[in-house]
């Protein structure tokens, strides 16, 4: 197509046997993917490692990933989008995440997100301008049983209110 | 192979094992509308529009993917099937901004072609009125994310045809993109071949070639003004 | 390992059983009220009282009554103390001693679970999860034996047949059937995929089940193998529960060690393998086509069948699906017998069901129930109905693709005809009770939402139809919307339903079509007259 030759251009570049900045997470992320035999329908386990040790995917994470998989980028970032679980923005220093699947939904969880949204400012996905608290929410965590429910900083925490979330993020905030 | 023989809207043909009933209506000369389907690169199911009935299933299914079987009765083109792919073109069109009049594939759109052929003559739902961006970063294309409709034909082509996997999908629902490369600038890409296929598979003015987009019609405003001067003034001065 | 040595380690860990057998839950739930602490202070009072010789303090899966935790049973004294703390917790030790337990108490013999018929859940709260031989002593991995020992592949399908188990993942498709189907098929490699994807927001019952008796799950997958023919199984687990895929890496370790999984299982030719996945947060791999692009580390998209996963499935092999609770079932079906499991349950549903009862509801936790138990009896006895008095106005049962059944309708049976009479679907077994307070309109814009906010963006119907949908059920909540909008919904709810590719987008409309159906007025209530000309609705030709 076109009448013009497309230009030359370079080959992409070997993938390093590590990374060049010497950040040892790469290695380990490495180490792990060989584990993995470098197969390419590892991927999934792959990113949730990367995540694991650099706390979210930055374009340098997944190029390094791609390279060492075999795999085209656009394919790397598009598994990487498609789950929501994956991070492609760094979070703030604590995450508070209000489950909003149903039995937390009939139960008020609504209203914990409203009080957090409108205290920090900042609508849920987002993070403090001060990188101190991310408010998230979660489609379900399976703890219907004691909603509504709250992760905080990875802890769930039973039966919480707009009162005592509000609490736990001062103590955070003040901290 | 062994033949297969089943009716489609009424007609008996013969089809070899293995074919779909597009290429079996197609050989039969019956047509059925497609968006997604793109000769040459696998099928996957996902426009709906060549959804088709089959006597004893109570679901619908796709004619691109449907295995011919033998005894078979197949309806392409029913009243309710009108009505869906009329729907189906609404919802596309309410989806982004569809704006048949200012895009590059005016007059030779394949979704602005469905949408006469399938009678679909108003939009019922409401614009949602995105707001996507417009990539003019390469030489020679340009990508328009308000007018692709997600295909993947682009997607598809690159991987299964060029084999470069320069294109791909992030994001989902809603908010799926047709990204490059690692959601970059198509000018930056490394594995982009520019071999074109992308802009020729496309079915509407989402992947174009530089310069026939309306915005890009030159208009030398210097030789309106050459023109009023020598009309009106009598001076010749270019 | 041979039958004597699986008995030996049954004896052993019979044998080594102590007088009182104090049972602490360690499930998610419990865990998040501080039941990891109510445990180290029991261990602690134990040794304190000098009682290790009589005393054994257990940490067990899920105990059912989740609203109340953390839980401790005390055996065989028939006690069940409720929301135990760290600091009242080592009075439950004083009291076997004569003195006062100063915790509070639940009736372990109460309808919430007098009425509940445990198979899948029989080793739930009973068995230490995280000891393999803890569950060999509740006749653990024997199913196993017999099935490798005395049964053809073709006797193990046949007998699946009998007992007319269905798939507990929702849709109730007939489990012999598939796993007839995968064994026909031809194929050298053929997989078995456990579905640990649960996704149903307020259901949390297959996390239970992996988290107190993962040893079933990996018992069914291995007996589900030898009938289809497969040496590989594959465990999709959600990402969101951690605790679950701990045990589950924990129980495929020990059962490797004891050779129950790997190389030549119970001295037989039969080879397996099992490997966990784990799910990245995309309600959408619950569906199978989804899943299995999932774990081939791809986006995951549907894809229209057939082919069916039986024929062509993980990396185009012949490959079984089954979700958590299906396979849990197994190994006591092939211990007990096809014929018992049929005789329980009703005429097209056979055995019990699992539920997650949550909401506005007295009881929260998990129940098991014989298929056809009337919801009434699950909600109102069991569950102790609405709480402070209040009345319930509908059960959702099937999450975002199943539907909310009004009060009226409590006497149905719960079976998967019944309800799907009803317009909802049994599901995976989330039960949600909604009191007089709830608005069932905001009801459906929530599920809504959500089919939205997890549609893949493959097919037009389900990403772009949800989103109408979505926007006309806003509209009529915030009051601007007029009968012509209800009608262009339920336009689309119908178009969805039937041109989506896959079940998320076939099912998104089913909670706002039953909503529809038995609360139509709750709707119109909102609705703005229609005008002339003013409520027309937007419209644009397309250009020449």
């Amino acid at each position: 197509m076109g009448n013009t030759a497309p230009e030359l251009k370079q080959p992409p570049a070997k993938a390093p046997a590590s990374h060049p900045s010497g950040d040892k997470r790469f290695k380990i992320l490495e180490v792990h993917m060989k584990k993995l035999q470098f197969k390419q329908d590892a991927l999934i386990e792959v990113l949730h490692k990367a995540q694991e040790l650099f706390g979210y995917l930055e374009d340098d994470v997944l190029l390094f990933v791609a390279h060492h998989l075999k795999l085209p980028p656009s394919r790397v970032y598009g598994v990487a989008t498609f789950y929501h679980f994956f991070m492609l923005k760094p979070q703030g220093q604590h995450t508070c995440v209000v489950c909003m699947g149903t039995a937390c939904y009939v139960k008020g969880a609504d209203k914990v997100v409203e009080a957090v949204q409108n205290e920090l400012k900042i609508k849920a996905g987002e993070t403090t301008a001060d990188n101190k608290v991310s408010l998230l929410t979660a489609r379900c965590i399976g703890a219907c049983g004691i909603a509504p429910a709250v992760v905080y900083d990875g802890t769930v925490t039973p039966r919480q209110t707009p009162e005592s979330t509000m609490e736990q993020i001062n103590k955070w905030v003040k901290s | 192979m062994a033949a297969k023989t089943l009716t489609i809207d009424g007609k008996q043909i013969t089809a070899e094992e293995g074919e779909t009933i597009l290429q079996a209506a197609t050989e039969a000369g019956i047509k059925i509308p497609t968006l997604c389907h793109l000769e040459g690169v696998y099928d996957i199911g996902a426009c709906r529009l060549c959804l088709v009935e089959v006597t004893g299933t109570p679901k619908l299914l796709p004619a691109c993917t449907l295995k011919v079987a033998e005894g078979m009765e197949v309806s392409t083109d029913t009243e309710r099937l009108r009505k869906y792919r009329r729907m189906t073109l609404e919802l596309l069109f309410a989806e982004r901004n569809h704006v048949c009049a200012v895009c590059v594939a005016n007059g030779h759109c394949e979704l602005q072609t469905l949408a006469y052929s399938q009678g679909m003559e108003h939009v019922r739902y409401e614009y949602t009125f995105p707001k996507w961006n417009v990539d003019n970063t390469h030489r020679l294309f340009g990508m328009d994310h308000n007018r692709c409709i997600l295909c993947t034909r682009c997607v598809r082509v690159c991987w299964h045809i060029e084999g470069a996997g320069t294109k791909n999908v992030s994001g989902r629902g809603g908010k799926s993109k047709i990204i490059t490369d690692l959601n970059q600038e198509w000018g930056d890409s490394e594995s982009c071949t520019e071999c074109g296929k992308c802009v020729m598979s496309c079915p509407t003015g989402a992947l174009f070639q530089k310069g026939s987009t309306v915005g890009e019609s030159e208009r030398d405003r210097n030789k309106l003004e050459f023109i009023v001067n020598a009309r009106e003034k009598k001076q010749w001065n270019a | 390992m041979i039958l004597n040595d699986l008995i030996a380690v049954k004896e052993k860990e019979l044998a080594s059983q102590k007088k009182i057998v104090l049972r602490c839950c360690m499930a998610a739930g419990c865990i998040s009220s501080d039941s990891k602490g109510v445990k180290e202070q029991l261990e602690i009072a134990v040794t304190e009282a000098g009682m290790q010789d009589e005393v054994e303090v257990r940490g067990v899966g899920c105990m059912k009554l989740c609203c109340e935790g953390p839980l401790v049973a005390v055996d065989p004294k028939n006690e069940l103390y409720v929301k135990v703390t760290a600091e009242n917790a080592p009075s439950i030790i004083a009291s076997l001693k004569g003195g006062k337990a100063n915790v509070e108490q639940t009736d372990p013999d109460a309808a919430f679970f007098k009425k509940q018929l445990s198979i899948v859940l029989a080793n739930s709260g009973i068995v230490n999860p995280e000891r393999i031989e803890s569950y060999i002593a509740a006749d653990g991995y024997l199913a196993l034996h017999e099935v490798l020992n005395e049964m053809s592949p073709k006797e193990v399908v046949e007998a699946m047949t009998k007992s007319g188990l269905r798939g507990r993942g929702g849709a109730g498709f007939p489990t012999g059937l598939k796993w007839g189907t995968v064994a026909k098929s031809p194929g050298a490699k053929k997989y078995v995929i456990c579905n640990a994807d649960e996704g149903d927001p307020g259901a949390f019952m297959d996390r239970s089940v992996l988290e107190s008796d993962p040893h079933s799950v990996l018992e069914g997958m291995a007996i589900a193998a030898y009938a289809v023919g497969a040496d590989q199984g594959y465990l999709y687990v959600r990402a969101e529960y951690p605790l679950a895929i701990a045990r589950l890496h924990l129980a495929i370790k020990q059962a490797k060690s004891l050779g129950l999984l790997g190389a030549g299982i119970f001295d037989s030719p039969f080879n397996f393998n099992v490997e966990i996945r784990i799910g990245a947060g995309a309600f959408v791999c619950g569906e199978e086509t989804a899943l299995m692009m999932s774990v081939e580390g791809k986006r995951g998209t549907p894809r229209p069948r057939p082919p069916f996963p039986a024929e062509s499935g993980l990396f185009g092999c012949p490959t079984l699906l089954n979700n958590v609770e299906t396979f849990a079932n197994v190994p006591a079906i092939y211990r007990n017998g096809a014929e018992w499991f049929a005789g329980i349950g009703t005429e097209k549903s056979k055995g019990t069901k699992v539920f997650a009862l949550a909401g506005k509801i007295k009881n929260t936790g998990l129940i098991e129930v014989p298929m056809g138990t009337p919801l009434r009896t699950i909600v109102e006895e069991m569950g102790g109905g609405a709480p402070d008095g209040g009345k319930i106005k509908a059960v959702q049962t099937g999450g975002p693709s199943g539907g909310c059944i009004p009060s009226q309708h409590l006497d149905t049976p719960v079976d998967y005809e019944s309800l799907g009479k009803l317009g909802s679907i049994m599901g995976s077994g989330g039960m949600i009770v909604m009191d007089e307070g709830t608005r069932m309109v905001d009801v459906a814009r929530f599920f809504m939402e959500f089919c939205m906010d997890e549609s893949c963006g493959k097919c037009i119907p389900c990403r772009a139809g949800t989103v109408q949908m979505h926007n006309i059920l806003d509209k009529i909540l915030k009051r601007k919307a007029t009968g012509r909008d209800l009608a262009k919904l339920e336009e689309l709810c119908d178009m969805v339903r039937n041109t989506s590719l896959c079940g998320l987008g076939q099912t998104a409309p089913n909670p706002t079509m039953s909503t529809l159906r038995f609360f139509r007025n709750e709707y119109e209530e909102l609705l703005q007259p229609d005008t002339f000309g003013a409520g027309a609705t937007h419209s644009q030709p397309v250009t020449k």
